[in-house]
């Protein structure tokens, strides 16, 4: 209908079926919607009608729809009334969440904070006492820095280069394990990492000559007070996430004994410092019977979808006609469009502003708390860059 | 670090050290939306340098006010995602306790 307008020179903002302040529903399809055709997704980057720039996925140029007499600004209030949340699940370690009326590029940043620029306790430095295992001290120091620790890592601070170790910037932990002579193979797991609140335990080798007999010993850290005696830590010793975590196995007389260092650090200084293991998000899928399908057809659309999209409903008389039941679980396989005239019956869509948001955490914190920091994270940035310009 | 003129103060270039797509593409994002904003993007001039380059243009007002509101109205935007998602989750959380999780909640005016 809307070609044919065209061809009579009408220009388009006077469209009889189209009230000024709006847009054409063709276009307005283009601009919230992702479609999935056969071959590719397309106004995934969508043109603009009125100066036939490309833009990158949404129009969010404000002037885009102009000459339509639609403002394309997004003012505050207006995504202030048209956010919304909804928690879908919620556990110890996982949620997920719809975010509702969010920009890509804001749902991305949050995204990227996640994974690159939270903080995390995670082992950086281990000192070896005495390794006569099988596997090589560094490759044994690498996998202690990937296990997650469970530590709230707001109550420390970073350490730089030239900072002592001490209670507020480092956690101790201990790991000595052996195997007897004669007994059978052991395997070295997580748990057997105990935390030392009062700091290292192996004295520093320079202090083995001028040792005073008032003072401690001096040890590769110096801590002021012990971290059991923190209220923080009081009633929440500090452990290891997971306690069934193989490090190392055993043969007979073999034995590891050394100091595990954990310090605070960014997941994009090393992933082991990131507190998820994913955070992700996908776009809201959206299916679309454009005609009615019945009978065989129906049950031949049930058959295509791989994950159950669809399901058929008796219309009385023993009529059968397909209806989308579950479009969440929709994986954009396209399945469903494949063959004949498949693509004309069934409209496989994305919703651009609709976010399935996942996160799981690797236990630091809890995900809730970890979205929130996230966002504090962007807050920060944007002070950062205001207090810089003035 | 602002690279502009001073005789016109509508156009701009500036450096963001230690930052990268996560801010850039918001503030384009914020920017973008403003009817003051002729023009604004970003570039990343190599991947091993911390750094991230925003030109912004406008139709007159100065860049770098521009550049200040957005960054306000991109912190107002997120306190709005922290009250909407806090309020979310408490919701969420007050849901499952009278249902699924009630035997494991000790409450003495319960039982």
């Amino acid at each position: 209908m809307v070609s044919e307008k065209k061809s009579k020179k009408i220009p388009v903002w006077d469209l009889p079926d189209v009230p000024k302040g709006e847009l054409p529903p063709h276009i307005q399809l283009q601009r919230t919607r992702v479609s999935c055709t056969f071959d590719a997704p397309t106004h995934v980057f969508t043109y603009s009608p009125v100066s036939s720039l490309i833009f990158t996925e949404n129009i969010q140029y404000s002037g885009a729809y102009a000459a339509m007499g639609v403002d394309n600004s997004v003012r505050l209030p207006e995504f202030s009334n048209n956010f919304k949340v909804e928690v879908i699940s919620l556990t110890e370690d996982d949620m997920e969440f719809d975010m509702i009326g969010i920009d890509a590029s804001i749902a991305n940043a949050f995204r990227r904070i996640l994974i690159a620029e939270l903080p995390t306790m995670a082992i950086e430095k281990v000192f070896i006492a005495n390794n006569t295992s099988v596997i090589q001290d560094e490759v044994l120091s690498h996998r202690l820095g990937l296990v997650p620790l469970k530590v709230d890592p707001r109550h420390f601070n970073y350490m730089s280069e030239k900072d002592e170790p001490n209670e507020k910037n480092t956690v101790v932990f201990k790991l000595h394990a052996r195997c007897e002579k004669g007994g059978a193979r052991i395997k070295v797991k997580s748990n057997e990492l105990k935390w030392l609140p009062n700091g290292s335990e192996f004295k520093l080798s320079t202090e083995k000559s001028n040792q005073d007999s008032t003072s401690k010993p001096k040890t590769y850290t110096s801590f002021g007070c012990s971290q059991d005696s923190m209220p923080e830590f009081a009633n929440n010793p500090i452990a290891t996430k997971h306690g069934d975590i193989i490090l190392a196995k055993l043969g007979p007389k073999q034995e590891i004994e050394l100091e595990a260092h954990a310090v605070k650090g960014m997941g994009k200084t090393h992933a082991k410092w990131s507190p998820v293991a994913t955070a992700w998000y996908r776009m809201l899928p959206e299916i679309v019977l454009l005609e009615e399908i019945v009978e065989e057809k129906a049950e031949e659309l049930v058959k295509k979808c791989p994950v159950k999209v669809f399901d058929i409903e008796d219309i009385g008389k023993g009529r059968k006609r397909a209806t989308v039941a579950r479009p969440r679980s929709c994986t954009l396989c396209r399945e469903c469009i494949r063959g004949d005239d498949w693509e004309k019956l069934v409209a496989v869509r994305r919703v651009k502003d609709h976010f399935i948001f996942t996160i799981e955490s690797t236990g630091a914190l809890p995900p809730e708390v970890l979205f929130t920091e996230a966002v504090k994270i962007l807050e920060d940035k944007c002070e950062r860059v205001i207090s810089e310009l003035s | 670090m602002e690279h502009g003129s001073y005789q016109d103060q509508s156009q701009a270039t500036f450096t963001f050290t230690d930052e990268d797509h996560t801010l850039a593409n918001s503030i384009r994002y914020i920017l973008n939306q403003d009817p003051r904003v002729s023009f604004v993007g970003y570039s990343i001039p190599h991947p091993s340098d911390a750094r991230v380059n925003i030109r912004v243009q406008t139709t007159g007002d100065p860049a770098r006010e521009v550049l200040k509101d957005s960054c306000e109205d991109l912190m107002h935007l997120c306190k709005h995602v922290t009250n909407t998602f806090d309020q979310a989750v408490a919701e969420f959380k007050s849901r499952p306790k009278k249902t699924v999780t009630e035997s494991m909640d000790i409450d003495p005016n319960n039982i």
